[in-house]
């Protein structure tokens, strides 16, 4: 078996009196797109944002390509090839489009300034593959649509040649149309050995995507399984009920005794 | 819904777009600034006609050019603290406090008359600055105090610190060559020099202009026509020359030598390029209207925040350093009262020139033509005979009805 590309080991952090979560472990291969369900406060953001180096996490590890990576920044975490689509987008509303896709790492020109043209010639391309009809890239992004701004997020995190791709609800803000752009993307992203956690509160949005799914619930890990082994309704148990199929939860035992 | 056909289409045809929207993309210019080019047009005719005429002459528009300056150097600074959701509270007491060191210095430190003491005063007023701006930046970045908080104490601990240095005494008279920093009769540089930097400037507009086009050009981006763009450099040199021409037709007493373009003015525009340049052109600047925009976005792009914040700072401390300078040169002393109440100058005009209060929105050349409707009005009103305690009135409701503007303007976009 190859080595994975990331693997997070027993990764906790808590925010006040809340364990968002609680000794999380999960992992992913190149090519793959593992799934990461769960209700709205299971945690899945808060244990990929520290993935992304959004949060430093209170216990637990990190390996990237089997190595001990120590992720503290999101500079950090762009160093290992990790990218990152925020569930809110990250977007600064004030600028246009290059220049939130180039925030952070921007072009510079010979004498050390920015270089606008190169990142707006560089930002169409990309924009336009995701979105033919995206044509006002010069707005502020606060002037644009929901998909637009979800596109401009996407556009952020594959411009830089990714390794390792952290989508957190990619198309909350999508019609069907980018929808389906968005489901290409990511297959074409696998072919080119990306490895990707697709992160979705619904079942229906990742199942046909991901290879592998694995399921949180109040910060913990219920389990994780290979999508081909799985019906959508066992893993509705699991993002309901916290319990793997076959397995009793303590409710379970509790009606029986 | 946008269409590919749209991006080709002359922009000025493109639909549903008011007149002022569309003037405001074909000159590039925001409409808000236009609103506040028109609101300063209006000031200056209904100024000049309560006036009999004496408001649009060449000595008021100098007086009011040299007046402009102190209050337009440090505005272009508080344009970045409040476009970065800051606000500095302590401008005009940094201003007294340098400025006394800097008149202290020259004059009871060094010998005066010694060629290098002014300029090693100018430096280490400079230098001081950067000090005061770590110092306040410090306590907001890594503090996490509140910047009103923070500059709130400076206001008053600068204040204290000025009349410390000389237990409130005036420190006068100042180097000659210093106070030419200040205008003042000599204080200018005549009306070859102006000419010269007139064109200058000109040719640099043009330049400038035709080259960031031809770069768009080669990119096969969407341009707007270029005989809008030839209106627009047009614009800007007929403003250029007409600005020389005003400088040069007041002249120097009982003479007809022309005065020419003030040096504390030509400090003033230094600065504006310069800040123009840091706003638009530098990551520093990209990372401040980010920050101002979203700060939980900029730091997860990875922009070190609090060093951005830290340097913010840093920047308004050099622009009170330089205001300082103008100001005791302009004075020919040192004061301890000096700068009082000029952060509410500021302030208002970074606001009036189009800086929002709510961050990420704001422009440098928006906060000169700020602080020219500030210092209009209040120029008028001296020529009027206006108390000066109606004069406060009316400048504190013009500062509150320009934040009231903002916040209607955004109330409307959003
Ligand atoms: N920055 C934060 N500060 C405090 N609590 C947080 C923060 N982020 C998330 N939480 C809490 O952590 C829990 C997990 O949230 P989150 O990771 O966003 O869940 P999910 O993405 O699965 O919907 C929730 O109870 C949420 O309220
Ligand atoms: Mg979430």
């Amino acid at each position: 078996m190859t080595t994975p590309l990331v693997e997070m080991r027993n990764i906790s952090k808590r925010f006040g009196g809340v364990q968002a979560v609680d000794e999380v472990s999960v992992d992913l291969y190149p090519g793959e797109v593992v799934g990461l369900l769960g209700h709205n406060g299971a945690g899945k953001s808060t244990l990929i944002k520290t993935l992304a180096g959004a949060y430093p996490c209170d216990g637990g590890e990190i390996y990237v390509n089997g190595e001990r990576a120590v992720i503290e920044t999101p500079r950090d975490a762009r160093k290992f090839g990790i990218e990152t689509i925020y569930q809110t987008l990250a977007l600064a509303d004030n600028l246009d489009a290059p220049a939130n896709l180039f925030l952070g790492r921007e072009l510079m020109t010979a004498f050390g300034t920015l270089d606008d043209d190169a990142m707006e010639h560089q930002a169409r391309a990309v924009l336009h593959r995701l979105n033919p009809n995206f044509t006002n890239i010069k707005d502020p992004v606060k002037n644009m649509s929901g998909g637009q701004r979800q596109s401009v997020a996407i556009a952020r995190a594959i411009l830089f040649n990714a390794k390792i791709l952290i989508m957190d609800e990619p198309t909350a803000a999508l019609g069907p149309q980018e929808t389906a752009m968005v489901a290409d993307l990511i297959q074409q992203l696998k072919k080119d050995g990306i490895g990707i956690f697709l992160i979705s509160h619904d079942l229906h949005d990742v199942f046909d995507l991901s290879d592998r799914v694995s399921v949180m619930k109040n910060g913990r890990l219920v389990g994780t399984r290979k999508t081909s082994s799985v019906t959508k309704d066992e893993v509705l148990g699991m993002i309901i009920l916290g319990k793997l199929p076959g397995e009793e939860t303590p409710e379970d035992m509790a009606a029986r005794h | 819904m946008a269409s590919d056909a749209d991006v080709n289409a002359p922009l000025g045809t493109a639909p549903r777009l008011s007149a002022m929207e569309q003037f405001s993309r074909l000159t590039g210019l925001d409409t808000r600034l236009l609103a506040m080019l028109g609101a300063l047009i209006a000031i200056w005719i209904i100024l000049n006609l309560m006036t009999g005429g004496i408001f649009l002459t060449p000595r008021n528009l100098y007086n009011l050019a040299v007046q402009s300056s102190v209050v337009g150097v440090m505005a272009t600074g508080m344009v970045l603290v409040i476009v970065a959701r800051h606000i500095d509270l302590s401008v005009g007491s940094v201003l007294g406090f340098l400025g006394m060191c800097i008149a202290f210095l020259q004059v009871e430190v060094f010998p005066l008359g010694a060629a290098w003491n002014w300029p090693l005063t100018i430096l280490l007023g400079v230098f001081l600055g950067v000090l005061v701006g770590i110092w306040q930046g410090s306590w907001v970045a890594f503090g996490g105090v509140p910047a009103f908080v923070v500059t709130l104490g400076g206001l008053l601990m600068f204040r204290g610190a000025a009349f410390m240095i000389t237990d409130g005494r005036t420190v006068a008279p100042l180097d000659p060559t210093y106070q030419l920093l200040g205008g003042g009769i000599d204080g200018s540089i005549g009306a070859t020099a102006s000419w010269t930097l007139g064109l200058i400037a000109v040719a640099a507009v043009a330049f400038f202009s035709l080259k960031a086009r031809a770069k768009r050009a080669r990119y096969g981006f969407p341009m707007k026509p270029l005989w809008a763009e030839l209106a627009m450099i047009a614009v800007w040199s007929f403003l250029i020359i007409g600005f020389v021409l005003v400088m040069n037709a007041y002249t120097k007493p009982r003479s007809d030598i022309p005065r020419g373009i003030p040096v504390p003015v030509l400090i003033m525009l230094t600065v504006v390029i310069v800040m123009a340049f840091l706003s638009r052109f530098t990551k520093f600047g990209r990372y401040v209207f980010a920050m101002g925009g979203n700060p939980e976005a900029a730091a997860l792009s990875g922009i070190n925040v609090k060093r951005t914040t830290v340097m913010i700072f840093v920047v308004m401390g050099v622009l009170c350093a330089v205001a300082a300078v103008i100001t005791t040169a302009r004075l020919n002393a040192g004061t301890n009262s000096m700068g009082t109440l000029a952060e509410l100058n500021v302030i208002a005009a970074a606001v009036i020139g189009g800086t929002s209060l709510a961050g990420g929105i704001g422009t440098i050349p928006g906060a000169i033509l700020g602080a020219v409707i500030m210092q209009s009005l209040d120029n008028g009103m001296v020529l009027l005979g206006v108390s000066s305690a109606v004069r406060q009135i009316v400048i504190g409701l013009v500062l509150v009805a320009a934040v009231w503007f903002d916040v209607v303007y955004n109330r409307g976009r959003r």
